[in-house]
């Protein structure tokens, strides 16, 4: 009885004036307005209005495309909070990191969390890759969206990168030393290359900063704009490959 | 191009459903568009749903792990202290493996390199669009080609005693000889590994290398990249 008057005082709200200019439609009861309800929406407008049976089996996709955005969605928010206790100064970073566990309220929480997202998307993308190669999703039409995939891979492992050194311990210390020390083996261009990267010979100050700006400026914008097009092209490439002998046999 | 001519011109469904449209089937075009759309669902409620049960589950277990585990946190950075080993992030340990065997110019730059870039060529490869099975034509030309590519590599690996490379190796090359010389018959197994197309084995193969080397890397190895067994 109370969800159907909840269903009811819902539909009625979908009705009201104030609604309807906000989401530009009533409540969708017909076909055409859940269409609108998709592409009238800019949140969601880069979905396809109508999906294939056989894309929305779990096994078609085991939704890895959709946790890798999930995750990025969770990196952003926990990222954006972490910066307002966050100074990319030495040796600030790292009491920072000590404010985080003594003095912030939820502070470990907050860390833990972004840590862990930022683990899970590395796992996530990968797996999701390869789910896609398996399915042959690669195939025509789908070829040039897997190669913004591609990059996409490579932004998600630069990011969790970058991200790895701003918290100025041992371990970030450390293993940024070996990563960059492996582009110095880059014949010519090696030291130039890490030069520009670290602001210097060695990682101090400097390497720290650019860390911070790749980390939460240029590698986030190069993130969002190629999971733009990346999901535009999905849609545009005709929706999810349908693998016949998987999802139209039953 | 004597393709031209095997275009195929077709009207799509019904009109008053879907808009009309031309489809150009050409022979490279996916089997997939030939196929009728099937059964459809609108996205709105069917998809969006799932989307956020699916977003919900996640946060939740995220939540609850992150009560559980706590992100780790060591002394501050210090130039002149160096951990041995001083490992990179879990993702690069497969490469720090590779370090280890080869040259830092063919671990460090090279294979990553072709790595890459044999990533973003996949789809512009003379692609298997029906997914023919590695043995199904020309076996015999195939099993010479494929042994003789194999031999190169585990002489290569051999010359670097890179045998955390040549175990995953060697794991793959005896399953697709199986299914070369294994008779087809009443097991699932092996007329599953007979309908695997190449480029199955070769991903195959490229994900249990990467996975064997970040595993090592990230448990089995101590001081001065010796061999450790994690739980002494």
């Amino acid at each position: 009885m109370t969800t159907r008057s909840t269903h009811r005082a819902l539909d009625q709200l979908r009705d009201t004036r104030v609604w309807k200019s906000i989401f530009r439609r009533g409540p969708a009861r017909t076909n055409r307005t859940r269409s609108l309800a998709v592409f009238g929406n800019l949140f969601l407008h880069a979905m396809p209005v109508k999906v294939r049976e056989e894309s929305l089996r779990v096994r078609a996709t085991y939704y890895l495309g959709s946790f890798s955005f999930f995750l990025f969605v969770i990196l952003s928010v926990t990222g954006i909070l972490l910066m307002l206790y966050y100074h990319p100064a030495v040796p600030m970073a790292y009491r920072d990191m000590k404010d985080l566990q003594f003095v912030v309220s939820n502070g470990v929480f907050l860390r833990n969390l972004h840590r862990l997202a930022a683990q899970a998307m590395v796992i996530a993308v990968f797996w999701h890759m390869f789910h896609v190669f398996y399915r042959g999703g690669y195939k025509p039409p789908h070829q040039f969206n897997w190669v913004v995939g591609v990059g996409l891979l490579l932004v998600t492992l630069f990011l969790s990168y970058t991200g790895y050194l701003l918290p100025w311990d041992q371990l970030a210390f450390w293993a940024i030393t070996v990563g960059t020390n492996i582009i110095s083996y880059v014949p010519f261009l090696g030291q130039p290359m890490r030069f520009l990267l670290l602001g210097g010979h060695q990682i101090g100050e400097n390497a720290l900063l650019r860390f911070y700006v790749l980390h939460i400026v240029i590698l986030p914008l190069a993130a969002v704009i190629l999971i733009g097009i990346h999901f535009w092209r999905v849609q545009k490439d005709g929706g999810l490959t349908v693998r016949e002998d998987h999802e139209r046999k039953i | 191009m004597n393709e031209k001519s095997s275009y195929e011109a077709g009207f799509g469904s019904d009109a008053l459903k879907e808009p009309r449209r031309i489809v150009f089937i050409t022979k490279k075009t996916s089997a997939k568009v030939k196929g009728d759309v099937g059964r459809q669902f609108m996205s709105y409620p069917q998809l969006i749903l799932r989307e956020a049960i699916a977003f919900e589950l996640l946060a939740l277990v995220l939540v609850l792990l992150s009560l559980l585990w706590d992100a780790p946190l060591e002394q501050l950075a210090n130039p002149l202290l160096t951990p041995n080993p001083a490992k990179a992030p879990w993702y690069f340990l497969g490469l720090q493996e590779l370090l280890h065997y080869f040259p830092p110019v063919v671990a460090g730059v090279l294979i990553p390199g072709l790595v890459i870039v044999a990533l973003v060529v996949i789809p512009y490869f003379n692609v298997n669009i029906e997914g023919e099975p590695l043995w199904a034509k020309q076996p015999q030309r195939r099993l010479r080609i494929f042994v003789g590519g194999v031999v190169v590599l585990f002489v290569f690996f051999g010359l670097y005693h890179a045998w955390t490379v040549i175990l995953p190796t060697a794991a793959i090359t005896a399953l697709a000889l199986a299914a070369y010389f294994l008779p087809s018959g009443r097991r699932n197994f092996t007329d599953f590994l007979r309908s695997r197309p190449l480029s199955w084995w070769v991903m195959t193969w490229f994900i249990s290398v990467a996975i064997i080397l970040t595993v090592v890397g990230t448990f089995f190895r101590g001081p001065g990249w010796s061999w450790v067994w994690p739980w002494r």
